[in-house]
């Protein structure tokens, strides 16, 4: 007898103690969805691959746990690769399971075959190609610890159909060989002492929290050090809720589109304090005018990631959780008075603006007013573009994995699955895809995953009837040649939401914005919200690419 | 700089294409790269010769070591090594010039191992320069073929 490679692998997913997967089936993974259709497992099925991949990352960031995705052989999987390639810019814990050609079929250009890990293997942690049904189970046991351990990410396990429908003798081996694989997880003591001293020395410190200090849950931590070396704080996209965005401290974002005084305590700067960052261009501006009195501490769990675009004094390699608690420690009370009286002026001189104007709805009153209706707990999601930077810039968050959002790569269309993920893991708690037109429609058939499972996500579409951030790159710097970001063909969202029995509401005047957002909340089911905003409003502040963070344009009073 | 990095890597399939697309990806210039067993036969040693600046260099070692089936990345700049290539060199041998090539073999302690009316195939060993000069020497007699393994080295004196 023995038992099923299929059997097997579905039984490796429940010992990792997965809950939720999602997927799409195809003929090499009929033997896998046969062994799926009994396991404890609640399965959902998105209707394209690449939501599956979005959605599987969603409840990973959303959760903390690893997020699991499975697709057929050829184009299923090449189906998952945006996804792939979205989590692993933003070492996300994903696992993906792919299946594969009968083994003695590989090679040979057979039906629905594609070469799954030639292709992913530059976007992704780790990957395998499983040939042998005894070495299934200690592969999937590997794929999960590559995947949520070091500096995470996504992990593609390629299974060939026969290996599923093999028959294994007795019990499967389960023992981990890895001798590659040592992630450094605690920082070096010395390296520690040599941070706090220059923290202590420093009269114009900036703490600036990276998505790893959401990655490793170290948003306590960073928010112990910062209170107790009195510290301003600011974030990346990827950073922010992981110290809280209404924080007498916090100077919100920082970086291409952050906050005036983000971005000027960052060049005023005499030590910068990088955790779980990775000083990315976008971030950094033009490198050479990027804090350029600053010495630079660097914690990352990635050694790779230390001097890659920045030079590093203090380097401190491992998990940011237990080095900000060490450093903290180690830390001592500073008054700081002259450095926090000049971020104080900078917040009166610079405060986030914008014109109120009088018809059209503005997207940052609408996100502000989210903002105050939405509990602290809420999730937001967003989409790229200008619905992203507006949601970054005027949504306060206030807690760690309440913004879900694709940074790294900048994915279209990642937002709603990613929220439908995020929904899943959390059930009880509001999901919102903050959303653009162009956006929403790269995705628009997942109305059928939420209309299905009756997840309640909301989608805000924030609907300016451009491809709003492009359009405003070439207002800005191609003399308003407005080449294809005009999206003249949109469906009526509301009619096309009723289609899938989702409801659909409309919002045009700035007035009704309010009563909508309460009533889209308050709604039990998903809802899409259509909001019709001042076309050709731009997010500012803006720094033109290759510029100084300093050099910023518009939107400050 | 030239750097000679040695990387043990597990013997497994697609563990070269990863490192050859680890370094086109990053933009990394490598001048040869030498793959074969080693002691254990689960492991195979590469020898990568790559030209670059010190951040580059971090840079190489970094995401070598990242590679989940590179177990341990050496690299010999500043250290006591031996450094040795292998060329095959096939050269034509005008009328009248076969002795000349074979005197300038002997020089170099290289092999003759082939011979046909027209041309031969050399074997010689040895530090990359010295390679690189043997093959230049014999460039005006006619180069037919060259088949060089690019260099393998070790460290001297005890490993680990
Ligand atoms: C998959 C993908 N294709 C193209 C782009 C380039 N891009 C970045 S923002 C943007 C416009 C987004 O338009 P929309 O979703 O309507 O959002 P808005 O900027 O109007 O808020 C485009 C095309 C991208 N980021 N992702």
């Amino acid at each position: 007898m023995g038992t099923k490679g299929a059997q097997i692998l579905v039984d490796a997913l429940i010992e990792e103690g997965v809950q939720h997967v999602f997927g799409y089936p195809g003929g090499s993974v009929l033997p896998l969805f046969d062994a799926l259709y009994d396991a404890p497992i609640k399965f959902i099925l998105p209707r394209h691959e690449q939501a599956a991949a979005h959605a599987a990352d969603g409840y990973a960031r959303a959760t903390g746990k690893v997020g699991v995705c499975i697709a057929t052989s050829g184009p299923g999987a090449t189906n998952l690769t945006t996804g792939i390639a979205t989590a692993n810019m933003d070492s996300i814990p994903v696992v993906a399971i792919t299946g594969q050609v009968k083994t003695h079929l590989i090679g040979n250009d057979a039906f629905q075959e594609a070469d799954v890990t030639g292709i992913t293997r530059p976007i992704t942690k780790h990957n395998y190609l499983v040939k042998n049904v005894h070495d299934l189970a200690r592969v999937i046991k590997e794929a999960f610890y590559i995947a949520r351990t070091g500096r995470p990410g996504p992990v593609v396990v390629d299974v060939p159909v026969d290996v599923t429908t093999a028959l294994l003798e007795g019990a499967p081996d389960k023992t981990i060989r890895l001798p590659g694989y040592k992630p450094v997880t605690e920082g070096h003591p010395r390296q520690i002492k040599l941070a706090a001293a220059a923290i202590n020395a420093a009269h114009k410190p900036v703490l600036y929290l990276g998505g790893g200090v959401v990655l490793s849950n170290a948003a306590a931590e960073a928010r112990a050090l910062a209170e107790k070396a009195n510290m301003p704080v600011a974030m990346t996209l990827m950073g922010l809720g992981a110290f809280p965005g209404d924080h007498p401290l916090a100077l919100g974002m920082l970086g291409m589109h952050g906050t005036p005084t983000a971005n000027y305590a960052v060049t005023e700067s005499d030590l910068i304090i990088s955790v779980g960052a990775r000083f990315d261009d976008r971030v950094t501006g033009r490198i050479d005018a990027f804090a350029p009195s600053a010495k630079v501490i660097h914690i990352d769990i990635d050694p790779s990631s230390i001097s890659k675009n920045v030079r590093v004094d203090i380097p401190v390699v491992g998990d940011a959780r237990g080095i900000l608690s060490d450093l903290t420690e180690q830390a001592t009370a500073q008054p700081r008075e002259a450095w926090h009286k000049q971020i104080t002026a900078w917040k009166k001189k610079h405060p986030l603006a914008y014109d109120p104007g009088s018809g059209a709805i503005k997207p940052q009153a609408v996100l502000q007013e989210l903002c105050r209706q939405a509990p602290e707990d809420a999730i937001i999601t967003t989409e790229v573009g200008q619905n992203q930077m507006w949601t970054a810039l005027w949504y306060t968050f206030r807690r760690p994995r309440t913004l879900v959002s694709s940074g790294g790569l900048g994915t279209m269309g990642f937002g709603f699955p990613a929220a439908i993920g995020a929904q899943v893991g959390c059930p009880g708690r509001l999901v919102v895809d903050v959303a653009g037109d162009g956006s929403i429609q790269m995705n628009i058939q997942e109305l059928a995953t939420v209309a299905q499972y009756k997840l309640p996500v909301k989608v805000l579409i924030l609907n300016n009837g451009f491809l709003g951030m492009v359009r405003q790159w070439q207002e800005l710097f191609y003399q308003r040649r407005y080449s294809q970001t005009t999206l003249n063909g949109n469906p009526d969202f509301v009619k096309l939401a009723e289609a899938y029995g989702v409801k659909g509401m409309r919002v045009t005047a700035p007035g009704e914005v309010p009563d909508a957002l309460r009533e889209m909340i308050r709604t039990e089911g998903p809802v899409f919200l259509d909001a019709r905003i001042e076309p050709e409003e731009n997010v500012f502040p803006m720094v033109p690419a290759g510029q100084a963070i300093n050099r910023m344009i518009g939107g400050m009073a | 700089m030239r750097h000679v990095i040695s990387a043990l890597v597990e013997n497994k399939p697609g563990v070269l294409a990863h490192i050859a697309g680890l370094f086109s990806s990053r933009g990394f210039n490598i001048d040869s790269v030498a793959v074969g067993r080693t002691e254990n036969p689960s492991l195979s040693r590469m020898t990568i010769v790559v030209a670059g600046d010190d951040a580059i260099l971090e840079q190489v070692r970094k995401q070598l070591g990242k590679v989940i089936d590179v177990i341990k990345v050496t690299d010999y700049q500043g250290r006591d090594t031996i450094q040795r290539e292998l060329a095959l060199v096939k050269v034509a041998t005008p009328p009248g010039k076969r002795q000349e090539i074979i005197g300038l073999v002997e020089i170099f302690q290289g092999k003759v191992v082939d011979i046909t009316p027209g041309d031969m195939v050399v074997e010689l060993s040895g530090p990359e320069a010295k390679v690189a000069a043997f093959v230049d020497l014999l460039q005006p007699f006619g180069l037919r073929e060259v088949a060089r393994t690019g260099v393998v080295a070790l460290a001297r004196g005890e490993a680990k």
